[in-house]
């Protein structure tokens, strides 16, 4: 397209509605359309793995709560695995099966989230992100039941979790295990058939799964654009191995096919959750590790499936008490980084929308 | 934790926490409580009952005190005062202003009621409580937000255009309030019963848009400039729509006086919603686009362009702007209802009711519509709205306008009951405009059962072979 308009620039964020955080993108923008775009990150930056060079190994694992503050239970699972690997640690399997537990409430919780902001951002006023908040909130009660936190929690340590389950929380799972397909189906009747929903959420933002593996993409991002990939299936760690799930993958790539797969991956999750409440065995929560855990010399890298993708940790020991390096492999920064091919050529909307659909979590691409 | 899950301390506190319904409120009200309530309903009754009276027995019709259309009113004031002897001025001065003043306090009281109304209602559908702080149900609620605004410092940017940054807030005033002059409230209840006041309306509703663009222009701002662009656009686009449906109701009714097309519709018993429904949804949908309601507010939309063509107003200024945008769509309301709904008439109804609370109500049914639009619709995209617009609103109205004519000249000479044709018209022009749509949008390459197409669940694990290998087979 030949325009004679001059092109100016758009300063988008740090502060506006829809960039999810403390983002900002430079637009260069002709008329509607985006000709290009710099994303500039660095406004939540916390030095985290700097920081955690001078702290033992039990106290990095707070950092990875505020890294990627939506899914803090799949952080602590990615690095309470990587320690176990370079300490070689024994897990309880009572303590496997309360990991995949929290780890897929932290899913079901996160993706509602991922979900309901791409379709506030697609113009619908709020109302299905008010929606999904009611399960996420009831999701955070029970992470606040067990570890006293309700976003940063903390819970999963080198040799199990740091807390057994309290009575009440049994019911109060099963409660919403049972409610959450009837939720699912709410939301699938309200938003997958929507005509608008549809005119703004197909064919938009499309990633071919050549540019999705080339792009290294992880998560729904990835599986959204039809690469059947997921850590829990190629690699299982914990014990997903014992549990019958299935994988969605989406048909074309756009931001309907990530959107629906994030709505069909909480079906999943749900799937493995009434598995997991059915199959945990009785015994202790966790072994006892010292505190001042001395791995030996080597290096570990661990990833695990979290909601945005490859939650992947890094760690070096040279055998002291605090990691020698400590290497956090966020998602959200790498899925980011194919924002700037989305959007050129697109208007702001679609712009705004395929954002959405990338589901970034600053705390994580800051570090 | 406590054993016991936490009990709220206070009723107010454990009803949020509950989520009560309103009717949950009053089962558990004191006996004194239903006693009054159940004298306040016989009152209600019998004062019904004396009504009734009066209205049959016809002492009410030509009186002054006839409730029912306060235009009877200004009309004895006005014969009693030129029957004094006052300077001939005064008396039309005097209604005139009356008049004036009616239209302000409605259009007031609307603004208040209705600023509650949508954050209230909206919460609702929101699962949320929304204002219940201030007065009973928050009622007072609109009233701290205007104090709140006017304490507001007014921030103007340095580079903005100082007298085109100040003017838009009034501009854009002017014809929110210019707009009820036609609308019947009554039988003899209206500030200026046109004889042209379709053409009125349409003129006026288009002169919102010099205020949009000023204010866009003025703050100097990306944002500002964006919103009043995709807002112009939209209003050019959406006044052929408008034009065209009410060129239908025209044709039809054969007037183009809003009192008379209002008395067409009781005349006949029929709602033109009901004769004409494809003019009423494009006048529905092109209103929502003209004053920037979901599912059609991209002038201002929240997600991209932060606050659209007032983003630098601050204050009482971006009062001004949301206060404007409420009180036009209540004005769409009036419009909608008087044009498609039967206005002040509600098939005989209005010998009983006054007729200003029928065309209230159904302002506030238009109303609620589109509070429920905006808690439920996502939004469109500009280019998708103009498609709209051009592609399908346009083309089908003028295929409707040449429908509707052949319709109005076969009513003109039909010699039998008005009841046969119309109720013919109607099931015609129903049929008609669900084949047409469906046609058309098949025509212009509208394929539902394709972009319904959901993810599967993946056969296999692994990377780009195994996205092939499913791709393939």
């Amino acid at each position: 397209m030949n325009s004679t308009a001059e092109p100016y620039v758009l300063n988008i964020g740090p502060q506006h509605p829809s960039t999810h955080g403390v983002f900002r993108v430079r637009v260069v923008m002709d008329g509607e359309v985006i000709r290009d775009l710099d994303m500039i990150v660095g406004y939540l930056h916390r030095s985290m793995e700097k920081l955690a060079e001078e702290r033992t190994y039990t106290q990095n694992i707070p950092f990875t709560d505020r890294a990627d503050y939506l899914a803090a239970m799949s952080g602590n699972l990615g690095l309470a695995l990587g320690i176990e690997r370079l300490a070689g640690i024994d897990v309880p399997e009572r303590a496997s099966y309360l990991r995949v537990i929290f780890a897929e409430l932290q899913r079901v919780a996160s993706h509602a989230m991922a979900n309901g902001t791409l379709v506030s951002d697609a113009g619908a006023w709020q109302t299905p992100l008010l929606y999904m908040f009611r399960e996420r909130e009831k999701i955070l009660d029970l992470f606040e039941m067990t570890c006293g936190a309700r976003l940063t929690t903390n819970y999963m340590r080198a040799g199990g979790v740091s807390f057994e389950p309290p009575a009440e929380f049994w019911p109060a799972l099963n409660e919403l295990v049972a409610e959450l397909p009837g939720r699912i189906d709410e939301y699938m009747e309200l938003l997958a058939d929507n005509e608008i929903f549809l005119a703004r959420t197909r064919g938009i933002g499309i990633i071919t799964p050549e540019d999705a593996i080339n792009g290294s993409l992880v998560g729904p991002a990835l599986r959204g654009s039809g690469v059947p990939w997921d850590l829990r299936k190629a690699e299982p760690y914990c014990v997903y191995d014992r549990f019958d799930f299935d994988v969605p993958v989406g048909t074309r790539g756009d931001v309907y096919d990530r959107f629906m797969c994030r709505m069909m991956e909480t079906r999943e999750s749900v799937r493995i959750l009434k598995q997991a409440i059915a199959q945990i065995p009785p015994g202790p929560h966790k072994n006892d590790v010292p505190l001042a855990l001395r791995p030996p010399v080597g290096e570990v890298y661990s990833r695990v499936e979290g909601p945005r993708g490859e939650n992947g940790f890094y760690l070096v020991s040279d055998g002291g008490p605090a990691p020698y390096r400590f290497h956090l492999r966020a998602p959200s920064l790498i899925n980011l980084s194919l924002l700037r091919e989305l959007a050129r050529g697109a208007s702001l909307p679609d712009a705004v929308v395929t954002l959405g659909s990338i589901d970034i979590v600053v705390g994580e691409i800051d570090r | 934790m406590s054993e016991q899950p936490m009990r709220p301390a206070t009723p107010m506190l454990r009803q949020i926490a509950e989520h009560r319904s309103l009717l949950q409120r009053f089962m558990g009200v004191s006996k004194e409580w239903k006693g009054f309530a159940l004298l306040l309903l016989g009152g209600l009754g019998l004062s019904n009952l004396a009504i009734a009276y009066v209205v049959i027995d016809g002492r009410l019709d030509g009186q002054w005190y006839d409730i029912r259309d306060l235009g009877n009113v200004t009309q004895h004031l006005r014969s009693w005062m030129q029957d004094e002897g006052f300077h001939p001025a005064v008396p039309y001065l005097t209604t005139a202003l009356l008049g004036a003043l009616g239209i302000l306090s409605v259009v007031g009281g609307w603004l208040l009621i209705g600023s509650w109304v949508e954050r209230r209602v909206l919460a609702k559908f929101q699962i949320r409580q929304g204002p219940n702080r201030t007065g009973p149900f928050g009622l007072f609620q609109p009233i701290a937000d205007a104090v709140k605004l006017m304490q507001k410092e007014v921030v103007i940017p340095r580079v903005a255009d100082k007298f085109l940054y100040y003017a838009p807030p009034v501009i854009i005033f002017i014809p929110a309030i210019l707009g009820w002059g036609p609308v019947p409230w009554a039988g003899k209840m209206s500030f200026l019963d046109l004889n042209v006041g379709v053409l009125y309306t349409i003129a006026i509703s288009s002169l919102g848009v010099l205020g949009v663009f000023l204010a866009g222009w003025s703050s100097n701002n990306h944002y500002s400039l964006l919103g009043a662009m995709r807002t112009v656009a939209m209003m050019v686009s959406y006044e052929i729509p408008i034009s065209l449906a009410l060129l239908a109701v025209v044709l039809l009714t054969g007037s183009m006086q809003l009192s008379t097309i209002v008395a067409w519709q009781a005349n006949y018993n029929a709602w033109l919603i009901f004769l004409l429904p494809f003019a009423a949804f494009t006048f529905l949908f092109a209103s929502t686009a003209e004053i920037n309601r979901t599912p059609n507010d991209i002038g201002e939309a929240e997600s991209e362009i932060v606050a659209g063509f007032y983003t630098e107003y601050s204050g009482m200024k971006a009062g001004l702007f949301m206060g404007v945008e409420l009180g036009n769509a209540i004005l769409v309301g009036a419009m909608m209802a008087t044009f498609f709904l039967g206005g002040y008439t509600m098939f005989g109804l209005e010998t009983w009711i006054p007729g200003y609370l029928i065309l209230a109500a159904k302002i506030g049914a238009v109303y609620f519509l589109f509070v429920w639009l905006r808690g439920t619709l996502p939004r469109f995209r500009l280019d998708q709205l103009m498609g709209y617009a051009w592609k399908f609103l346009i083309p089908l109205s003028v295929v409707q306008v040449l429908l509707v004519a052949v319709e109005a000249s076969i009513f003109a000479r039909w010699e039998t009951p008005a009841l046969f044709p119309l109720a013919a018209f109607a099931l015609l022009n129903l049929g008609l405009t669900v084949e047409m749509v469906r046609r058309w949008a098949h025509a212009l390459g509208y394929a539902p059962e394709v972009a319904q197409q959901q993810p599967v669940m993946a056969t296999a694990i692994g990377g780009l072979k195994a996205a092939q290998k499913m791709r393939g087979g």
